[in-house]
């Protein structure tokens, strides 16, 4: 997966100008950037610190504490496997391990394809429909290991 | 666009969308678009519409997608107005048969109606069935007749009548003396007396802010989030009263990355607010200026933490600092900070509307009103559930919840997310309120309630939550840090059937010094769900290290399957589904299973009728 990111820097100086250049809404437009690359670049951190006036540690320290964030590219889609409590005693590490063996990756890792990026979460309040998995922003609620696998099926059928 | 210059111009607005002629009141309908809900009532709301003009209704039926309606296990729900015909488990196909008979004809659709599990009977009123009988809900109800963006539908409630009180008929403390009277308490964790912190807060110098936390991180709540979605009004009116009674400018909404969509209503509320005049400068012709911004988590449970929330908000990493100082005299840009929950937020309106002795009439002694609980995990009827503050656990899981599914026994339930504990059936008679739930160990928390049964073990759910933690912890202190790490070591070892005699003695150990020396709220509650499970379930933790037994059949190494002669029919449903061919046997005749092969999924488990596939 390695492929440059060209990166439209127009668009992140617009970005940056909603937030009026705030520092206090670093997190925020770290998150908008993500949004768009699925991951924050590291190229774009001497802008941000210029823009915004602060340090280059205090971007890594908040984009390393917060999980939203990420350095490193991400896949395509992104499964989010919730392991909240409710999902848990439901039967939530039983998807996890069932996607794993699928994707051949483990928690955290891309597909060599670019396709999935399988994270586990915690709780994203769909607790009454557990276990639950997202894909980028779709919810798919009271799976069990065939119909978590189906959906994936579904994204790689989409995407080919 | 409408805008509001003084208080007549609102009210009269108010007055004239509240007058309706008697049987010129519209049909309603209402579509639950909750996070249960929402996966498929798109295309019912279309197919409705579509119904709807073929009958050439579309101009008299209000239609409207809500906020969560609660009874999530039976969705996607729809409530017809004014009659509360209750349709769940709804598909589109069934809106031809709701259309014609319901709309049209005024009768309703039986066999789409809820059947009570217990008398076998239909129940047509969302009133009578039995799982929003028993509730009171005076702060989630709303949430069934409103669209969140519309604020017509607000104002038609009643919506800034509180708010307008407060402002025009009350001193600030005025306002605060309700909020004691009503006895508030903080709906985010601790219980913490509302009104101290308000009055607190309004006594120190400086840029006073309001701040609502709506970083509902702990996993299995999830009552913040249907507020936020489908009533954003009802936290602004809160945050506007809060304002005004503590003399602040400014206010801040912290909600979590994970609710898209409640960032999504909170903003057109908030950009709809300003437009009418009810925020900014100068609100109502009253001079009182105050407006709100949103901002977003990250995904860090420990900004629910007050003093890490406002370290997010300044654009920091959320790490908490000691409390010498509380954030009421110091918190957000150094300034007095006045942070409430959600829920919190969304009681101050009808406390200030209905009044301090109307409010303080419901609830225990010292815990007043209600507090809306998100039933989840092994329980019949999850959702969200609004009761009195004293309403006992058996209540609440049996008769609104229905009980245990599959006929599984109760095993404990655990309240108060990571910081909380679990508890055992001894004590399902508890009524629930904040003290009631100390005493025995937990915390209410923000109000998730996770059932569980005999096929929960309790030393995973320990370490279960202790490896949440584990991630969560800031790191700045070491009890947390490193006790954290040392229990999730003895327990994943006792797990593992490696456990030792004196693991439950360094565990105690631990959990207490954490108790004592962490640094913040985190820290020291992070070891009551081990703490509370060593004291209700000490044998199962000796069953796992001294037999090295797991009976409840989640610990992989220290069970194994088998088939029941006696009970097996040989219906072979398990060797169908069984991923590794591990079971084996004819029609009619008893399965057998390879140990070799198997892997202990659990699927034979899950499928099997009969109870013919044991746990050893």
């Amino acid at each position: 997966m390695d492929k440059t990111i060209v990166i439209n820097w127009k668009q992140l100086e617009e970005i940056i100008e909603k937030y009026s250049n705030n520092p206090e809404a670093l997190l925020m437009i770290m998150q908008d950037i993500s949004d768009i690359y699925n991951h924050l670049p590291p190229a774009v951190i001497p802008l941000l610190c210029e823009r915004l006036g602060v340090q280059e540690s205090l971007v890594y320290s908040v984009a390393t504490f917060y999980k939203t964030i990420s350095l490193e590219p991400r896949g395509k889609y992104i499964i989010n496997v919730c392991t909240g409590t409710a999902c848990h005693v439901r039967g939530a590490d039983k998807i996890s391990d069932a996607l794993k063996e699928k994707l051949d990756i483990e928690e955290g890792q891309t597909t060599n394809d670019g396709l999935f990026t399988m994270e586990e979460v915690r709780c994203i309040g769909c607790c009454a429909s557990g276990p639950v998995i997202t894909i980028n922003k779709e919810t798919y609620g009271g799976l069990d290991r065939s119909s978590a696998l189906e959906v994936i099926d579904e994204y790689k059928q989409h995407a080919s | 666009m409408l805008r509001f210059d003084n208080r007549e111009a609102l009210q009269e607005y108010r007055n004239s969308l509240q007058t309706v002629k008697p049987g010129q009141e519209k049909k309603l309908v209402s579509i639950c678009s909750g996070p249960g809900c929402s996966v498929n009532n798109a295309a019912i709301h279309k197919k409705l519409l579509s119904e709807l003009r073929r009958y050439d209704l579309e101009n008299t039926i209000d239609v409207r997608l809500t906020g969560c309606h609660g009874f999530c296990e039976m969705g996607p729900l729809m409530v017809i107005h004014p009659e509360k015909t209750f349709y769940p488990k709804l598909k589109e196909e069934h809106i031809p048969d709701i259309v014609e008979q319901t709309l049209v004809n005024d009768q309703v659709v039986d066999k789409l109606l809820y059947k009570d599990t217990a008398s076998k009977k239909r129940i047509c009123c969302e009133d009578d069935v039995p799982f929003y009988k028993l509730q009171k809900r005076i702060i989630s109800g709303n949430n069934n007749l409103l669209d969140p963006t519309n604020f017509d539908h607000y104002f038609c409630l009643g919506g800034y009548q509180a708010f307008e009180k407060a402002l025009f008929e009350m001193t600030p403390e005025q306002v605060i003396d309700q909020v004691k009277q009503a006895g508030l308490r903080g709906r985010g964790g601790g219980g913490f007396p509302a009104a101290i912190k308000w009055a607190t807060c309004r006594k120190h110098h400086g840029n006073r802010y309001v701040i609502c936390n709506a970083d509902e991180g702990d996993p299995g709540a999830f009552m913040d989030r249907s507020l936020l979605e489908g009533n954003p009004n009802s936290v602004i009116e809160g945050m506007l009263i809060g304002a005004y009674a503590i003399g602040a400018k400014e206010g801040f909404v912290y909600v979590r990355y994970e609710y898209p969509l409640a960032v999504t209503n909170l903003t057109k509320a908030l950009d709809t607010a300003r437009q009418m005049g009810l925020l900014g400068t100068n609100i109502l012709g009253s001079g009182f200026d105050f407006d709100i911004q949103i901002s977003r988590g990250g995904g860090a449970f420990v900004c629910g933490e007050s003093t890490a929330l406002m370290a997010s908000l300044e654009g920091k990493p959320g790490r908490p600092r000691a409390k010498y100082i509380h954030t009421v005299e110091r918190g957000f840009r150094d300034s007095p900070s006045l942070l409430n929950n959600v829920e919190t937020w969304a009681n101050v309106p009808v406390i200030i509307d209905k009044g301090a002795n109307w409010y303080a009439a419901i609830g225990t002694e010292h815990s007043k009103g209600t507090k809306i609980f998100s039933l989840v995990g092994k329980v019949v009827n999850t959702g969200l559930v609004e009761v009195p503050m004293g309403t006992s656990l058996r209540r609440i899981i049996y008769d609104i919840g229905g009980g245990i599914p599959k006929n599984r026994k109760f095993k404990a339930v655990q309240t108060g997310g990571p910081s909380g504990g679990c508890i055992p059936e001894k004590y399902l008679d508890l009524p629930v309120d904040f003290d009631e739930l100390t005493k025995v160990g937990s915390m209410m928390g923000s109000g998730g309630m996770i059932v569980m049964d005999e096929d929960t073990c309790m030393v995973d759910v320990a370490r279960y939550f202790v490896d949440f933690l584990v991630e969560e912890s800031c790191g700045q202190c070491n009890p947390c840090r490193e006790g954290l790490k040392q229990m999730l070591s003895i327990l994943t070892r006792i797990c593992d059937g490696q456990g030792q005699d004196g693991d439950i003695e360094l565990l105690e150990e631990l959990g207490t010094t954490m108790q004592n020396f962490s640094l913040c709220g985190l820290g020291t509650s992070a070891a009551n769900p081990v703490l509370t499970t060593l004291l209700y379930f000490r044998e199962e933790y000796e069953a796992h290290i001294r037999d090295k037994k797991c009976l409840a059949g989640v610990c992989k190494p220290l069970f194994y399957y088998t088939i029941d002669k006696e009970n097996c029919t040989g219906c072979m449903v398990c060797a169908r589904k069984c991923p590794q061919n591990a079971i084996s046997g004819e029609k009619k005749e008893v399965h057998v299973l390879d140990q070799e092969k198997c892997i202990k999924c659990g699927i034979c488990y899950d499928q099997c009728k009969f109870n013919a596939i044991r746990i050893n």
